[in-house]
């Protein structure tokens, strides 16, 4: 696992209160995991300042899945 | 009553908004941010207040960010503008200026205060609306509209951010005793309290302790509503 999936992983645990087991790479943040629209705005956020990068509406509105997230972070992340 | 907790009224050299800025720092309330379009309006006695000059006409060119990089607890929407005129006489400036400053521009600053309410999971917000905007009022087509939006925008926001106790109200005086209504003639003035079943015009105040309610803890369950605050004049 790389370094930033294992961060943002961490901050999906914490912030939906799910086990680490049961987040998949292509697991959905909001069908799978129990978090609602807000859940996924938070999220968002956590990754921003977690990673000191800025995530645009659009750019965030694509982000539903672990895998997203790190493809985004990867190719963003300061 | 507010200890602790950051304020921030729009438009805060007006009369409500003074009086909301006094309310709270007579309440305890010890940070607290306003803004005004021109800071040669701010008087002598606001010096507790933390003032940002702001165009709410322009606001799409101000850097919100910037200017407001701190979260707050209560925010208040009163900042507002009146180009009266009958509909056939109105022009688009007169219809644009009127919608950017009392609606467009809540939409900016609330975009930018509510994403820090729903990280902090708490957040009181207060749209100052009028009763015109539930009576109508001859001359005041993009005043009434501007201030009627502000009511379905309470409601669908009130539910989205309900989750993360983050209530959503709003406050529609009457006649209130201002700069405006001091300059009307004892006739224009006994015209109006005619219409007022209880013969007098409102205090700013009356506004300020309504806003505080809906701040304060005895309103936690609230949100959604509008509390109409006229002496009578309209029963809605």
């Amino acid at each position: 696992m790389s370094d930033i999936e294992e961060r943002v992983k961490k901050i999906v645990v914490e912030h939906l209160g799910v086990e680490e087991a049961k987040i998949q790479s292509d697991s959905k943040f909001i069908d799978d995991l129990g978090a609602d629209s807000l859940d996924t705005v938070e999220l968002v956020m956590a990754f921003e300042e977690e990673f000191g990068c800025e995530i645009p509406d659009d750019a965030a509105e694509k982000i539903v899945t672990l895998k997203d997230a790190v493809t985004y972070l990867t190719a963003n992340a300061n | 009553m507010f200890k602790d907790r950051k304020l921030l009224v729009t438009g805060g050299t007006g009369s409500i908004g003074n009086s909301v800025c006094n309310y709270f720092n007579n309440n305890g309330c010890k940070e607290i941010y306003s803004t005004t379009t021109d800071m040669n309006k701010i008087n002598s006695n606001q010096d507790f207040i933390k003032f940002k000059e702001l165009n709410f006409n322009n606001i799409e060119n101000s850097n919100l960010e910037e200017l407001f990089d701190f979260d707050i607890d209560y925010l208040v929407l009163n900042a507002g503008l009146n180009r009266d005129n009958i509909f056939l006489r109105m022009s688009s400036d007169d219809w644009n200026s009127v919608i950017n400053v009392n609606l467009n521009s809540s939409f900016h600053i609330l975009k930018h205060f509510t994403k820090k309410m729903v990280k902090k999971k708490f957040g009181r917000v207060i749209f100052i609306s009028s009763v015109v905007a539930y009576t109508g009022n001859r001359g005041q087509v993009n005043y009434t509209a501007s201030k009627a939006a502000i009511s379905g925008m309470v409601k669908s926001l009130a539910l989205e951010l309900s989750t993360r106790n983050i209530t959503v109200n709003s406050v529609a005086p009457g006649f209130i005793r201002s700069n405006m209504t001091d300059k009307l003639n004892d006739d224009q003035k006994n015209a109006i309290l005619e219409k007022i079943p209880m013969k007098k015009l409102g205090d700013s105040s009356d506004i300020a302790k309504a806003v505080g309610f809906l701040c304060s803890e005895n309103a936690n369950y609230i949100t959604g509503q509008t509390l109409h605050v006229n002496g009578g004049l309209a029963l809605i």
